[in-house]
Parts: structure tokens; sequence; C-alpha cells
């Protein structure tokens, strides 16, 4: 690989920076008594405790999964802090009483928290470390009937609707990651969309992990009942450390009869340096359950970030006719590690789902996409239409595809195209030939790569992830 | 055409280039002056192709020796997008496909790019659409070529038209058409020469790379060059490639050998 192609990729990372700011840090260590001191820091009631410990308990006797195609030294829980917050901890009623230094954190990470927030349409719950340091917008979505809060003040407020939902599409114990945050999850975000309403902007969460050495478990639970719609957006950054840090996440998505959630993510933690040190450890489950007929939930991320991606965004279709999409887009880079892809589980009849993936590999970086199609035999009727492609860029990465699929319907209908193709001398030098130099050239080819997937986010997440698309790739093409 | 007050555009010097470690071009002289089409024929591997990436710039091409001059610049000196943006066109033997990237948006970026280059006025997506359509009809092309993506399924004569069309746009001082006349029928043929003649004036020049002199029928050239082992080893007119179809190459080839021996 000529230099050229090399110098594309290596833009450095613009969130990188630490806040400083004085945070409230549990000790490092994981044990019942953590468990106990998170629960007590957030006055939950005792059901949610015993589900902390329940999950704990269980997580005790698991495994961390060693079927990934991906590589790590053996991770240290009890060398990580289960909690962090920005000091001082009080209830904030308005962004005003933000620490300002916080909110400066997120000037410069371009969230809209302010004003901004609003002629942006978006309302926007910003997650620090550990904690929800504010969610715009509230009153207005609450005139309709929406719930839109932190996890924490959700379980506060409303804890008849957080202990019906909460654990009910991803269990406590459903794998090793996710019994961990069931355990020690610190914040999140949690959405409600009551009957016939549909959102009138789109709810956006920022996550924001700043201390080093701190984990971050955030849960995030959005419900939408019988008619109800919602888009959801979802962006991720942290500074950069030598060390690896943790974000275990779980969302859970739950849609009624005909409701319909859109979630869309653009992922960029930091993914450690050229030579592979640092970076977020990112395990991520979330889980999408069309409870209801004619329901539809669908997944679009675009993962950049993390040293290692390890997600699954999922749907299980057991209401009939109901409808689940995974669009995604997953480039990796230098050292950088992605086993990523979907489960599209169909219980109901005439269920549909879609899959359109596209990795990008460029560097050392390892690619993997992995995806379950399991039509169950009561999905009569049943159609996915699976497309995998990856592209890569250089002599060094790797990519994979594992797409898995049982069918035990026989009405069932199911495709999966596949495609490899390569970002070479050959493309470069077309472009070159037409005046166009190689930046541009790249950025082009990739942009159409991944058009099928853009095309499904939101405007603003559409120019953003563009835009993210080309600083990773900087440098990296000659 | 020959013009009497042409210019010299391109002038190639004893050049040498090799790809891979293997030598390919063995000598190379050339002189192309504004207004002149010429066709470099030659046998499979005698390095016609080779030329033709090596005056563009391609980067796994290695010069060793010689020099290429193009109006007065030293062109070794130019990475392959400043030669195109210096007005050196090379029509592809295989065009790239670019999934994804619709052709319209490509045939401007590539406009505007070499028209910056030129320090001239660049299109927006409206102007260009009127004036790409124009060139367009010139290669009797159908509209629904903009929407497609960059030579995605298109059928061979369909790439050789989109190569055209960027020359139509792009409106290169010195055109290298390497093997356009491959995959043609006679209709495509008829098409894409017709362009070419129509883009042809006392200003500009045409390199044709091609096998066969079936393409000469179309666009007439001044001169005929055959190519043997890396060099030229015979100039000729037009009729020079109408023997070349009745004999072959392997005559030129025996006849340069022998005056090399008698040079020696």
């Amino acid at each position: 690989m000529s230099t050229t192609l090399q110098n594309l990729v290596n833009q450095p990372y613009k969130h990188g920076f630490v806040t400083e700011i004085e945070s409230d840090v549990a000790p490092k260590g994981l044990s019942e008594d953590t468990i106990r001191l998170i629960s007590g820091k957030k006055n939950e009631p005792e059901w949610l405790l015993q589900l902390r410990l329940d999950a704990y308990r269980h997580w005790l006797t698991m495994e961390e999964p060693q079927w990934p195609n991906v590589k790590y030294p053996k991770i240290d829980f009890q060398a990580i802090s289960y909690y962090s917050a920005p000091k001082p901890k009080k209830t904030l009623n308005s962004m005003d009483e933000v620490d300002p230094e916080l909110l400066r954190t997120f000037e410069k990470l371009g969230v809209p928290m302010n004003e901004r927030a609003k002629l942006a349409g978006v309302a926007v719950d910003v997650i620090f470390d550990s904690v929800s340091v504010a969610t715009t917008y509230k009153a207005k979505l609450a005139e309709v009937g929406i719930i839109f809060c932190s996890i924490s003040e959700a379980v506060r407020d409303h804890p008849e609707l957080v202990r019906k939902y909460l654990g009910s599409v991803v269990p406590v114990g459903d794998n090793y990651y996710a019994a961990l945050n069931s355990a020690v999850f610190t914040d999140g975000s949690f959405c409600f969309i009551p009957k016939g309403v549909k959102c009138p902007m789109d709810l956006s969460t920022y996550f924001r992990i700043n201390t080093e050495n701190s984990g971050q478990f955030e849960r995030t639970l959005i419900v939408a009942e019988e008619g109800a719609s919602v888009s959801y957006l979802e962006g991720c950054t942290a500074p950069k450390f030598d060390t690896n840090q943790l974000h275990a996440a779980v969302v859970e998505l739950i849609a009624l009869d005909n409701a319909d959630i859109k979630y869309s993510t653009v992922q960029n933690w930091y993914a450690g340096d050229a030579n592979g040190l640092g970076g977020i450890y990112n395990f991520v489950t979330k889980r999408g359950l069309c409870k209801g007929v004619n329901s539809r939930i669908s997944w679009t991320q675009v993962e950049t970030g993390s040293a290692i991606t390890w997600k699954y965004p999922s749907c299980v279709l057991r209401g009939d006719n109901s409808v689940g999409e995974f669009y995604s887009v997953a480039l990796t880079n230098h050292h950088q590690q992605a086993d990523t892809g979907t489960k599209m589980i169909h219980l109901g009849k005439n269920t549909r789902s879609t899959i359109v993936s596209k990795g990008i590999s460029a560097g050392h970086s390892n690619n993997s996409y992995r995806g379950l199609v399991r039509i169950a035999p009561t999905a009569a009727g049943a159609r996915n239409y699976s497309q995998c492609d990856s592209m890569l860029i250089g002599e060094q990465c790797g990519a994979n595809t594992f797409p898995y699929i049982q069918v035990n319907n026989p009405s069932a209908k199911v495709e999966h195209e596949a495609s490899t193709s390569k970002i070479g001398e050959d493309q470069l030098f077309y472009f070159a030939q037409r005046g166009i130099g190689a930046e541009e050239a790249v950025s082009m080819i990739i942009n159409g790569f991944c058009k099928d997937v853009f095309q499904q986010l939101p405007m603003e997440f559409a120019v953003e992830a563009t835009k993210l698309l080309g600083l990773k790739l900087e440098g990296s093409v000659g | 055409m020959i013009y009497q007050d042409s210019k010299t555009l391109l002038s190639v010097r004893d050049l040498h280039a090799s790809v891979s470690g293997t030598r390919i071009l063995k000598g190379m002289n050339l002189t192309v002056k504004s207004g002149e089409v010429h066709a470099i024929m030659g046998p499979n591997g005698s390095g016609k192709s080779t030329f033709a990436k090596v005056l563009a710039g391609h980067p796994s091409y290695e010069v060793s020796g010689g020099e290429i001059e193009f109006e007065g610049r030293n062109l070794l000196e130019l990475a392959a997008e400043a030669r195109a943006r210096a007005g050196v066109f090379l029509g592809f033997q295989y065009p790239i496909e670019i999934p994804g990237v619709a052709n319209s948006q490509f045939l401007r970026l590539a406009y505007n790019t070499v028209q910056a280059g030129r320090g001239e006025d660049e299109l927006d997506p409206l102007e260009f659409d009127d004036f790409v359509r124009e060139k367009m009809k010139l290669l009797e092309m159908n509209p629904d070529f903009l929407d497609r993506s960059v030579n995605e399924g298109f059928s061979g004569g369909e790439k050789k038209r989109n190569e055209i069309l960027q020359m139509a746009l792009l409106e290169p001082r010195l055109a290298i058409l390497d093997e356009t006349d491959s995959g043609l029928d006679i209709d495509a043929l008829r098409i894409v020469a017709g362009g070419v003649n129509q883009l042809a004036n006392k200003d500009n020049a045409i390199v044709l790379v091609t096998h066969y002199q079936r393409l000469l029928n179309y666009i007439v050239p001044d001169y005929v060059h055959v190519m043997d082992a890396g060099r030229i080893v015979k100039t000729g007119g037009k009729e020079l490639a109408l023997e070349l179809e009745e004999r072959g190459y392997d005559w030129v080839g025996a006849e340069a050998k022998a005056n090399a021996r008698v040079n020696a």
C-alpha cells in the first residue's frame, strides 16, 4: 500500500480531551457491596437492588464469551470503578444549573443542549460518565404524555413502568455483559411514548466517558405503546487514555401493536492510538421486541470508534406482520476490531426483516459481520433479506462474514447476498486521471458504498456520519 | 490533421519504464503536435498500454530514464491528478466501476476539479446538468446514464461512451485513448468514433492505442506507429495500418531487428 492510502486514515481523534471536573468516583472493584453502594447512591427501591443482585450472582457463574472474532487481554473487572459522577451531585432543574465546565465539554463536542437543541428540534439526554446531567425539552414532551428522562429519574418517578419493562427484552442473565450491566448500570435514558402518540421530534442521548478507569454501564429503555412512534438518536465519545475503558450498555426497545421505533447510533468512542494502545471496549447488548402486531423496529448504526466492538442490535419479531430492520456501517482502522451484526428472530406470522451491513476495514484492523436469522416454526410466511458488503482499504486488514441462518418453517423465504471489494490503486488512479485526489476519491467511494445505510439516518446524523468516515479514513489512502 | 502553425504538445524522449521490476518501455520516442491524430499499434505485450499509463502517471509504473515534456512542462514531475488538470486525458481500456456513486456526481466532481485547476468557473448541479446533457447528445447517450452508478452494470459499449463523454467534458489538450474500440459492436464503434472526431480540433491532439485497423477507418490518423519490445520501430501514414492489417506485425519486428544489426 502506498503512502497516500496510508495517510488518509490517520486523522487524530478530536474528542480525546478530558474535562477537568471534580467527580464522585466509587472505589475500584466489584462486589455485592459495590452494587449496594450504587443502588444506595441512587436511592433505589428494593426490587431494583434485588434485580441487580440477581444479575450479579448470575454473572459470577458465567464465562466471558470466547466466540467473537476479537482478541484482547483478559479484563480485570476488579480494576474498574463502577460509579463516577460529576460533583456536586444534586438534582438539576434547568440547564442553568449544570456545571459550566460540563456545558463547555458538550459545546466542544457539538452536542446541542440548549437553545441550539430547540432550533434543531431534538430533545437531548446527556450521560456524563455514570450520570445523566441534563435532559432538554422534557416539559414540552410531557404535554403529549411522552416521558423522556434519565433512567434514574424514571425509577423514582415512574417505578411501575420501569419495573414492568426493565429486563423484559434482555433478561438479567442474558449474556455475560448484559448480566454485568444489569448488576451495575448507573444511568441511561428512559423513553415512553403513550398510545397513539407520534413523537414530534427526534429524541437523542449523548454518552460521554470522562474518567479514566471508570466503566460506563448505561441502560436505555424505550417503550412505544399501541400506535406510537419515535425516532431515537444516540451518540458516544470518550477522552483518549492509554488504558482501555469498558463500556457495557444494554438497550431494550419494546414496540406494542402498530408501534414504530427507529433507533440510530453514531458511535465514535475513542479507538486507541495507531499502535492499538488504549481505546474503549464496547460490549453492548441491544435488542428490540416487536411485541405487537404490525409493529416495527429499525436499527441504524454507524460504528467508527472503540478498540473492540461487540454488538448485535437485534429484533425479536413476535407480533404478526411485524418488521425488523438493521442498517449498519462499521469502519475499523489501525488495530481496531469489530465483531458486529444482528439477530432477527422471527416468531410471528408474516414477519419481515431486512439486514444491510457495510463493513469497511483499513490499516491492520479486523472487521467481522456476524448475523443470525432464525425463522421459528410459528413464523409462517416470514421473509428475510440480508446484504453484507465488505470493503478493504490496503493490504493489512481483514473482513469476515459469519451468517447463521436457521429456518424451521417451510413457507419462509430467506435471502443472503454478500460481496467484498477493495479500494486499490487502480480505482484511485481512475479518479486521479480525472483530476480527483485520493482523499476525495476515497470519500466518494466510501459514501457510495454506505449510501443504503446513510439514507436511513436522520438528516443531521447522516451529515455527521459522512464527515466522520472522512476523518477516520484521512491518511489511509495513498 | 497536420497544420502548418501547430505547436509541439508532447515530446517523449528515450523513455524507459518498468512495472514490478519488469522492464516494459525501452527507449520510447514520440512527438505529438497540436491538431494531430496518432495511432500506436503493435502486438500484445509490445508496451502500448504501458506507455498510455506512464503518460497519465499510474503510480505502479516506474520511470527509470528519459523525458516527457508536455506543453513545455516536465510531466514526470507531476502526480496523476495534476497531469489530468494540466490537460492529459486517458480513456481507459477497462473503466472502473464505482458502486453507489451516481455518474452525474462523479462527472461533475471531475469537471469542477479540472475547471478549478485551470482557474475557470465551476458549475452547480443544475448548470452542470444542462451542460452534460448537451454533451451526451454527441454520443447518443440516454440521460438515465446520469443517475446510474459510475460504470456499474454498464455494457462494454456504454463504458467506452462514458469515457468519451468524460473527454468531452474535460476538453483535454492531449487525449490518449487506450483500446477504445475493444468490445464495441459496429454501431457503438461508429458513435464513439464520431464523438472523438467532433472533439478533435487544431489545438488538441489524440493518441489512439489500438490493435486493429478497424477503428482507423472511422478516426483517420495522421501518423501510425508500430511498437515492438518497448519502443516505436516503424512510423508511417494511415496506409501503414492497412499494410499491418494485411501482413500482421511479424515483419515489422523482423525488419527492426535487421536494422538494429546493421546499425550495430
